[in-house]
């Protein structure tokens, strides 16, 4: 089944409760996936401070502090790093580019596996239920500008945090996915003979990859997700984002369900309206459901309003 | 309708932000005929009204989420909002009435009653329809009347995609276009008859759309019986 919630705050007033918005609609789509979750925060200030990139470990062997003080060892001299513990999560902040920190960290503890990086974004996911995973990484005190949560219901392969969602292949570009793809070991082999590589046997993985290595070819996230439309098969509802837009599309027979509100100060979209129900402002909401095989995104005006939060 | 309200007793309020789901579903399976409810808040929970055999008037003000008045049976229920998924599926008799939009599988598998609704539905609208009716008068989504096998279907907007697909019988009316209609789906002539049925189905949902401007749709029965000549595709 799984769950999809996300959420784009374009009224820079309601980004304090960005969590807090974000934890109410996560509990409309908890009963959809009880096994793991994972979220996607952009913009916290304390998850990923401006000037640090971030990158999301798991299977992490190292303690905290003594993996920073091995990343200060191989990083330039005077690198701030930042490591912390989110159950099964680690994140790591340095104050380095992130291809930097990524390749430090591979170098460092070449088992882990890398699930997220970016500047804007933090990453957290695992395995148990969704509440006590939104506990421990303490959601409803998080502030930013944009979040995507994903329950899963695992079906395509095992249920570990590295399997949960969301994907985030490349900086900053999250992916959910709510159905499953039949066609994606067809695709990984295609993308492997492109050069891409992949970390699991999961099939959203392969969509995250695909989206990842357009984008790189200079497809914009909607043309990215177009030609995803002509080449994967399967079922599903997909939520991709990056820190200023956010984008969904279902499959072209609309398999997995989507609901979208959208006001002024806000979009939101999740895998059914109970999610949606407590938004401040949503008696007043255009709320649509999303029509098969069409992107829809939607843009933050200005991305300096997400770099000064 | 208005007749009878007049007899009815008291309102009983019903507050989902209090009470469950399960404790109103228990009230109105146990409620006396005649009476009245309203339900407050119900925040897009699922199942909401399901199972009702009471000659009761149930209106919900706001959205409903999955099921709503699923297997109804007696009584009019209104939702004041839109419903998500498989609204009134298998309805047996009765009416369910949504102000707003339905999510996909309105009405499916319904054998009687009538499905109102005033906006837009989703896909697979009336899927394999038993003998429901079902009045929209927006746009319905592709797939509607798949394996439909009895009742009426009327779209007061457009259709989408594979409208009425392996459609045994059932009757669709059509005021706007279909995108495309399913294997075995026809177009057939509006004659008097159905012109007549089609004003009884509009002024039931409360609308004043000309029934001669619609297109009746229906089987083509061509599906019902093997053809030998098709043996090469199995």
């Amino acid at each position: 089944m799984c769950g999809i919630a996300s959420l784009q705050l374009r009224d820079p007033a309601l980004r304090g409760s960005l969590g807090l918005l974000m934890h109410g609609m996560l509990c409309g789509i908890v009963d959809r996936g009880l096994d793991s979750a994972g979220m996607a925060l952009y913009g916290d200030p304390g998850l990923t401070p401006a000037g640090t990139s971030t990158v999301t470990l798991l299977d992490v062997t190292l303690d905290p502090e003594a993996l920073a003080a091995q990343l200060r060892g191989v990083l330039p001299a005077g690198t701030e790093v930042a490591v912390r513990m989110f159950g099964e999560t680690t994140l790591v902040n340095a104050s380095v580019a992130s291809a930097a920190l990524e390749t430090a960290v591979a170098e460092l503890l070449p088992t882990a596996h890398i699930a997220g990086r970016g500047e804007h974004v933090a990453v957290l996911k695992g395995t148990g239920h969704p509440l006590d995973l939104a506990a421990q990484y303490g959601l409803e005190g998080i502030s930013g500008s944009q979040g995507l949560s994903h329950t899963r219901m695992a079906t395509e392969s095992a249920v570990t945090a590295s399997g949960a969602h969301p994907f985030t292949v490349a900086d900053d570009l999250c992916l959910v996915h709510n159905g499953s793809f039949s066609n994606h070991a067809t695709i990984r082999r295609q993308l492997r003979a492109e050069g891409v590589t992949f970390d699991s046997e999961n099939d959203s993985e392969v969509a995250a990859r695909y989206i990842a290595w357009r984008m790189n070819d200079g497809d914009s996230l909607t043309t990215a997700l177009e030609k995803l439309g002509t080449v994967f098969d399967g079922f599903y509802t997909l939520v991709v984002t990056t820190p200023t837009s956010m984008a969904v599309v279902r499959d072209p027979i609309a398999c997995k369900p989507a609901i979208i509100a959208e006001t002024d100060a806000w979009v939101a979209m999740a895998s059914e309206y109970r999610a949606l129900a407590h938004l401040p402002g949503i008696e007043n909401a255009r709320i649509f459901e999303p029509a098969p095989g069409v992107v829809y995104t939607w843009t933050l005006d200005s991305t300096k309003e997400l770099v000064t939060l | 309708m208005t007749a009878l309200t007049s007899t009815l007793t008291p309102i009983q309020t019903f507050d989902l932000e209090s009470a469950t789901v399960r404790e109103l579903n228990a009230a109105l399976h146990e409620a006396a005929d005649a009476t009245s409810w309203v339900v407050e808040n119900p925040a897009g929970q699922h199942n909401i009204a399901v199972g009702i055999d009471r000659e009761v008037d149930v209106t919900v003000n706001g959205h409903v989420g999955y099921y709503f008045a699923g297997m109804h049976q007696r009584g009019t229920v209104t939702v004041h909002g839109s419903a998500g998924v498989g609204l009134a599926e298998n309805i047996m008799s009765g009416t369910v009435h949504v102000t707003g939009d339905a999510s996909q599988a309105t009405g499916a598998t319904g054998h009687g009653g009538l499905v109102i609704v005033d906006g837009n539905t989703g896909a697979r609208c009336g899927i394999s329809m038993k003998g429901v009716d079902i009045v929209v008068g927006g746009d319905i989504g592709h797939a509607s009347a798949f394996m439909a096998q009895a009742g009426r279907l009327v779209v007061c907007g457009d259709a989408g995609e594979g409208l009425g697909d392996s459609i045994y019988e059932a009757r669709i009316y059509v005021k706007g276009t279909v995108a495309s209609l399913g294997a075995d789906c026809i177009e057939k002539p509006l004659r008097a008859e159905h012109r007549a049925e089609l004003a009884e189905l509009l002024t039931a949902a409360g609308r004043d759309d000309d029934p001669a401007l619609f297109k009746r749709y229906g089987s083509g029965r061509t599906l019902y019986h093997f053809a030998a000549a098709n043996s090469h595709a199995y």
